[in-house]
Order: structure tokens, then C-alpha cells, then sequence
């Protein structure tokens, strides 16, 4: 027996496909995609926009069914629940206007009737985490949009999910803000030890971030390629500028068919 | 470009006076003195200075077009004001009872209006078979409806609230419904990966996100609620500010027409400023829709 049998990944995706309909017509959206994620790993999804990655993370998220192929989520030693063990991040913060910004953390920890003592515990501390300590009372409108974006990150942990799925967090953010949110978002992941997949189409976000890269065609996605990042940790922007950063670049470009 | 330092910067400013707009609030509801309150009326008076003086200039403008014209065409303001005093005219009962028409009317549109919209946003079916003969029933001039309604349901307060309440209750059911269907697909997505419930959703994102909409839908409503209840007294009615007006139109007793027109006016005010209060209360300052 291989040793692969013997101890199955966190997560795999085996020849994943997913089709829409539309106007009667099938569209491809995703095609056999594989890879298998280990626990606390932070991939990074990329590929151009529209190519279907945020299928893929409604997939893995249980909102939409793949019609083909198999997702297997969890292992025996470490269960996944698709009903609490999930946080999501979308491009949007997406906070409740009318709630504070502990309250919007809260809110996932809400629904899922979580003990409200330890959830708000749990929380302030999140908040400091990402930076916000101090306006916990304060309202969205108050806040800029690189710090709405780190509360939707702290809303996304704080019903300790062992998977956090991220949809182009930083999309719609400056660029400045954004480098200065990526190197926040690896402090984060290393102190809360989660398992994270990151979708974007920045490849320099995705060599910064991720311990492995998955590289996804053109619609319909498909897998260009998988490479393991190894930078040194904790990453610096500094590591932007160095060699091994830009020969990562250069292999996903390639990957992609555009060099 | 943005810097989250330099907008870090122009916090306090932001704070300070979201501040000051609690303070008025606060200064206003919890009665802490003659002082308080005093110098709360006179900050109102300063920022509404330019509103009062065009509606004094308004007044003045009635006054001075009364000089030239014959008295049962165009009464004086003192004149109409003196109106008030004449028992016969059993003004206070009157006024209660165009009240009441248009409160009730508006109450219970505000209620079916708001299920309404939330049954349309719960059940596709429901909405699908329900909106479009609502649409075409709206095209039906509801004022035309009232001799109906009168000969269904006899004289008095009851078709008047009812002839009030079909006029009212399609800007609530459509402004509603939009604001439940303009809920961010992806704010769903957000709580229904953790298996929110459908009540769940509706309770903590949808409801409170439509909010705005609702008050926008009350607020036409509220303006539109005093026409339906006076043209009702019109057509067939013992008592009310519209019947009062057209049993007086015989005589031509035009002041006391002006003086019932003013409390209608004022019904209508009232109820506005009480719809306006409430969102004041319910929904916050950057989420409003007006």
C-alpha cells in the first residue's frame, strides 16, 4: 500500500466539473479539476477573471453541487462540518450598515447559536487581530474600505471554522492597502492556523500568500498546474524583490500562456 | 489612491459629529430640564430659519392677495383663523373623525402591504400569480372606486378607511418588495453557508436591510392616505372635514373651507412627520433612502 492511501489529504478534489445552463445551452464553468489540500495550508487560486474559480469555492463551500467528479472535505481525525466549519470573505466586505462592527463579527456566531459570552470574547479578540482594536462600536460608514475588509475577516473566523474560503478579498482594494492587507492576511493565517483557500488573479498576491499555487485555465477551469511555494516565513514585502519570488511569477505566466 | 492612515485621521472628525447629531437626540428625549430643552427649540429654530421664514412670507403673500380679492373667493388668513372659534362648525369632531379614516386606512395598508411583499420575496409561485392582477388592479383609478365602495359597505368611517387603504397600499407593497429583492446575493451566500435558516435570514439580513424601502413606501403612502379618506367623505358621509366642506360649499362659506383644507393638511402633516420619526428611530442615518 502507498503511503498516499495510507493518510488521505484534508481536502480532495477529484476530477471536479460543474456545467450551467443557460438559455438551454450547457456552459462549462469548471473541468476536471484535482488537487488535494492538507490542513493548514494556504492555497492560492489563479487564473484569469470569470474562469470559474468562484465556482470552485461555491462547490467546496456546499452552496452549489458539482455534476461531476468527487469533493471529499474533512478526514476521520478531522471532521469537517459544512454547516459551521466554513468562513467566507467576498470581494465586498458586506457588513450590516446598521450593526457595529463587533456586531457584524458576531453575526455568524448568531446564527449558529454559539455561546454569546465566549463568541464575543472570541471576537474582541479577532478584532485586535486584524488591526481594528478600538473600533469595535464604531459603524461600517466609519470605517475605510481596507478596514471593512479586515472585519469581514474577522466576521469569517469568528465561528472557528477549520476552512476559510476567500473570493478575492482584496479586489477591490488600492494597491498600496492591498500589498499592506496581504502581508496582514499571512500574519493572520500563521496565528490562527487555518486552512485557507485564496481566489485571485494577482499572481504576486498568490506567490506571496500561498504555500501552493493552483493555476486555472480560461473558462471552462481547468488545472495549468500546481507549484509549492516555499519563501521565507513570516513573508515581507520584501521578498517581492527577490529572485526566487520572481521566478515563481515567471513559472505561473508561463503556466498561463502568457510569456 | 487611498491611505487608510490619512482617512485614519479624518475619524475623530466623522465621530464628532455623529456625536452632536446624538446629543440633539438625546437632549430632546430625555426632558433634562426647561435649559435643555430651550436650547434645543432655538437650535431647530437656527437650522430650519430659512423653511420658517418662507412659510411666514407665505402666509403674508395669503394676506395681502385677500386685500383685493371678494371675501368668498379668497378669505383672509384672520378670517379663516376666526372660523375656529364658531361652534357650529364642530371642528374638533370633524377633524377626529378625517383622523381616523386616514390613520386606519394608512395602518392597515402599511400591514397587508409589508406581508405582502414579504409573502411575493418568500414564494416565487405566490409572486408570480399575485403581482401581475395587483399591477393591473392598481391601474384602476382608486379614487373612481369610491362610489363602489360606498354602496358596498354603506355610509360612515368604515369605506372611507377603505377607499384610504387602496390608495395607500401599493407603494408599500412595491417599495418593500424591492427593497428585499435588492439584498446582496452574496451577503445570503455569506450566512447560508452556515446553514441559516430561511426565518434567520429574513430576521437578521433581509428585513432589516429593506427597512429603508419600507419607510420610502410609507412616506408616499402617508401623503397619498389623506386624498383617498376626503374624496370618500365627499361622495357620502355625515361627518368629516369633507363632508363639512362641501355642506358649507352651499353658502359659500369659503373661510371655513380654507380652515377644513388647513386640517386636512395638517392630518397629512402629522402623519408624515410620525412616519419620518419612526425611521428616525428604526434606521440608520446613512441607510436611508429619500
Amino acid at each position: 500500500m502507498s503511503e498516499a492511501a495510507l493518510r488521505e489529504p484534508f481536502i480532495r478534489l477529484d476530477r471536479v466539473r460543474k456545467a450551467y445552463r443557460v438559455e438551454g445551452r450547457e456552459v462549462l464553468a469548471v473541468s476536471d479539476v484535482s488537487f488535494d489540500v492538507e490542513a493548514g495550508e494556504f492555497i492560492a487560486l489563479v487564473g484569469p477573471s470569470g474562469c470559474g474559480k468562484s465556482t470552485l469555492l461555491k462547490i467546496l463551500s456546499g452552496l452549489v453541487l458539482n455534476d461531476g467528479g468527487e469533493v471529499r472535505i474533512g478526514v476521520p481525525e478531522q471532521r469537517l462540518d459544512a454547516g459551521r466549519d466554513v468562513g467566507m470573505v467576498f470581494q465586498q466586505p458586506l457588513l450590516l450598515k446598521w450593526r457595529s462592527i463587533i456586531d457584524n463579527v458576531l453575526l455568524p456566531a448568531e446564527i449558529l447559536g454559539l455561546p454569546q459570552r465566549e463568541a464575543r470574547e472570541r471576537a474582541f479578540h479577532l478584532l485586535e487581530l486584524v488591526g481594528l482594536k478600538g473600533f469595535e462600536h464604531s459603524r461600517p460608514y466609519e470605517l475605510s474600505g481596507g478596514m471593512q475588509q479586515r472585519a469581514a475577516i474577522a466576521r469569517a473566523f469568528v465561528h472557528d471554522p477549520k476552512l476559510v474560503l476567500m473570493d478575492e478579498p482584496f479586489g477591490a482594494l488600492d494597491a498600496l492597502t492591498r500589498e499592506r492587507m496581504n502581508v496582514e492576511l499571512n500574519r493572520i493565517w500563521k496565528e490562527s492556523a487555518k486552512t485557507i483557500l485564496f481566489v485571485t488573479h494577482s499572481i504576486s498576491e498568490a506567490v506571496f500568500l500561498g504555500t501552493k499555487v493552483i493555476v486555472l485555465t480560461a473558462r471552462p477551469a481547468r488545472m495549468a498546474g500546481r507549484i509549492a511555494i516555499e519563501l521565507a516565513e513570516p513573508r515581507t514585502l520584501e521578498a517581492k524583490t527577490q529572485e526566487d519570488f520572481g521566478a515563481y511569477s515567471r513559472r505561473i505566466y508561463e503556466l498561463l500562456g502568457m510569456t | 489612491m487611498r491611505f487608510e492612515r490619512e482617512e485614519l485621521v479624518q475619524e475623530p472628525d466623522k465621530q464628532a459629529s455623529i456625536a452632536s447629531d446624538r446629543e440633539i437626540g438625546a437632549s430632546a428625549a430625555s426632558s433634562a430640564g426647561p435649559v435643555s430643552v430651550l436650547a434645543a427649540a432655538s437650535a431647530w429654530i437656527r437650522r430650519h430659519s430659512l423653511a420658517i421664514f418662507s412659510h411666514v412670507a407665505l402666509l403674508a403673500l395669503w394676506w395681502a392677495a385677500s386685500l383685493k380679492v371678494p371675501r368668498f373667493i379668497l378669505p383672509s388668513p384672520v378670517e379663516t383663523m376666526a372660523t375656529l372659534g364658531v361652534p357650529r362648525y364642530d371642528w374638533l369632531r370633524h377633524t377626529l373623525v378625517t383622523g381616523s379614516e386616514v390613520f386606519g386606512g394608512f395602518l392597515l395598508a402599511t400591514l397587508i402591504g409589508v406581508a405582502l411583499a414579504v409573502a411575493f420575496n418568500w414564494s416565487a409561485t405566490v409572486r408570480r400569480a399575485a403581482l401581475p392582477p395587483l399591477v393591473t388592479l392598481n391601474m384602476v383609478p382608486k379614487v373612481a372606486m369610491a362610489p363602489l365602495f360606498i354602496v358596498w359597505l354603506g355610509y360612515g368611517i368604515g369605506p372611507n378607511i377603505v377607499i384610504s387603504f387602496t390608495i395607500c397600499f401599493f407603494p408599500i407593497v412595491i417599495n418593500t418588495a424591492r427593497g428585499l429583492k435588492e439584498v446582496e446575493p452574496d451577503l445570503i451566500d455569506l450566512v447560508r453557508v452556515i446553514r441559516a435558516s430561511r426565518w434567520q435570514i429574513f430576521r437578521k439580513i433581509e428585513l432589516p436591510s429593506a427597512l429603508p424601502f419600507v419607510f420610502s413606501g410609507m412616506k408616499v403612502a402617508a401623503v397619498l392616505a389623506v386624498a383617498g379618506s376626503i374624496v370618500g367623505e365627499f361622495i357620502g358621509s355625515e361627518r368629516g372635514l369633507g363632508y363639512l366642506m362641501m355642506s358649507v360649499q352651499s353658502t359659500l362659506d369659503t373661510p371655513a373651507m380654507f380652515m377644513a383644507l388647513i386640517l386636512v393638511s395638517l392630518i397629512g402633516v402629522a402623519l408624515y412627520a410620525l412616519v419620518a420619526f419612526a425611521e428616525r428611530l428604526v434606521v440608520p442615518l446613512d441607510a436611508r433612502v429619500s
